[in-house]
């Protein structure tokens, strides 16, 4: 069964001034897929989500969304970031609200969907990631891994086609870990096309579809997990796995 | 105990100096909070000219004497037929705005720029981002600031005397020069400045209180 193509980006180069960040990337993401970019600190890989939504722009190369190339330039830049939600190593939630509105902050004001219809679904995610008895809290009173499932609800509640996740895990304590990727895993099993920047290895073996090796701004191997976690074509790619796991 | 009888002789007076010196600080700070937010906003517009624009505003302000800034509006705006009441306040206001942008500035800068980006991952304009994300989370932290200027404004709205408001410092001024005696009147005005400052200080408190339940 072929799947239709969600993100497909050609040569795709960003630069920071005079540091080469993306070096002719090329990835194709297909509904449904979830995606593991591994890599060490450095190699672009936050740089490569953030020009998929445009939090930074790309010098050159295309960008494909759903069939339809994307420019910074495109007057809705605002409509494709609707349908590319992002989640951040550090969630950032909003703090002056509290757990439901920041999630129907979005829908109301940018979607223009009813208040009460905003705030069922809003409850209906909240019952997604376990915390329906905290839709009245403010962000301030939750654990990290509370902040991220609603940081999680947020962005779902723009029903975005592709899901982005900066490192969601690393800023938690280990304990908490799991609650943030089991709700993620929850997500992949539904169908959500997603693609994740994650040093949790177990994560990456168990649900990704392949994992995409990055090394110095450039892609150096892509691959089913267990042929990337267990026999690496590449020196690189095996010498980055003996480091880290 | 002579200090006393002045005291309580005088208070009617005093009490409506105190009400135009309250009137003249919240009206011109209301008016520079918005006269704030403007030149803030042109400061972090990241648009050279409207920068240069604020900065020369702010420069000027800070560079004359207050009470210079009040006798030229004063001698400029009642000669457009605006009237002394108001010609103060716009001068006091043109003043505090210069603080209170530097105040918003500070406290918009201050705000995480992960707020933005969430608000744009989330596919709000920039301009709903800063007005639902970003200015209600810097108001919140400008309050103490803000509060500071108030006080400020307050004790500074004394120069209004100047071009004959008759506010605190003057009713103050006109005793003492009547009865030859200053210092029993000065001493007086300085309670009420002091009232003034305490009782808006609660105020500020209390609703610095009711903003912060979130954190
Ligand atoms: N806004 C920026 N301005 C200048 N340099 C930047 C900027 N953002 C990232 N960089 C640089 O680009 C390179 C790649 O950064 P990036 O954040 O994409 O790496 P990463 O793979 O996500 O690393 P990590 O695992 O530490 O998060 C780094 O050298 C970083 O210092
Ligand atoms: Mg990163």
């Amino acid at each position: 069964m072929t799947q239709p193509v969600m993100v497909n980006v050609e040569k795709l180069n960003k630069s920071f001034g005079s540091l080469h960040v993306l070096k002719d990337i090329d990835i194709t993401v297909k509904e449904s897929d979830v995606v593991c970019l591994i890599g060490a600190s450095g190699s672009g890989k936050s740089t490569l989500l953030r020009c998929l939504n445009f939090l930074e722009l790309k010098d050159s190369g295309t960008i494909t969304l759903e069939g339809e190339i994307v420019e910074a330039s495109s007057i809705d830049l605002n409509k494709v970031r609707e349908k590319v939600g992002m989640v951040f190593q550090h969630f950032h939630l909003f703090p002056h609200k509290t757990v439901l509105e920041n999630i129907i902050e979005a829908p109301i004001h940018v979607k223009k969907i009813g208040k009460a219809q905003a705030r069922k679904e809003g409850k209906e995610l909240l019952a997604k990631v376990g915390l329906s008895d905290k839709e009245d809290v403010y962000p301030a009173k939750l654990s990290g891994g509370q902040k991220q499932r609603v940081a999680i609800a947020r962005a779902l509640a723009m029903k975005p086609d592709v899901m982005l996740f900066d490192e969601p895990t690393s800023a938690l304590d280990p304990e908490l870990v799991g609650e943030v990727l089991a709700t993620m895993k929850q997500l992949a099993v539904e169908g959500m096309t997603m693609i994740v920047v994650t040093h949790e290895m177990g994560f990456a073996k168990e649900v990704a579809d392949w994992v995409v090796y990055m090394h110095d701004g450039r892609i150096v191997e892509v691959g089913h997990p267990e042929h990337v976690f267990n026999n690496p074509k590449e020196q690189r790619t095996k010498d980055f796995l003996d480091s880290v796991l | 105990m002579e200090w006393l009888n002045a005291f309580i002789e005088t208070y009617p007076v005093f009490l409506r100096g105190m009400l135009l010196t309250f009137q003249l600080t919240a009206v011109s700070v209301f008016i520079a909070i918005f006269i704030g937010l403007f030149f803030a906003f042109l400061k972090i517009s990241n648009i050279k000219p409207l920068e240069w624009l604020a900065d020369l505003y702010i420069f000027i302000v800070r560079g004359t004497p207050l009470v210079v800034q009040i006798f030229v509006f004063y001698f400029g705006l009642t000669s457009l037929d605006i009237s002394q009441f108001w010609s103060v306040v716009l001068g006091l206001a043109f003043h505090n705005g210069a603080y209170i942008a530097e105040i918003f500035r500070g406290t918009i800068q201050s705000i995480d720029r992960g707020q933005m980006e969430a608000g744009r991952s989330l596919g709000m304009t920039n301009n709903l981002a800063y007005r639902r994300i970003i200015l209600p989370q810097a108001m919140r932290r400008a309050m103490p600031p803000l509060g500071n200027q108030f006080i400020i404004a307050l004790k500074d709205s004394s120069l209004a005397s100047f071009i004959g408001m008759y506010e605190l410092f003057n009713v103050a001024t006109t005793y003492g020069s009547n009865n030859f005696d200053y210092m029993t009147y000065l001493l007086i005005v300085a309670v009420y400045y002091l009232i003034l400052v305490l009782i808006f200080s609660i105020l500020v408190r209390y609703i610095e209180k009711r903003m912060s339940i979130s954190d």
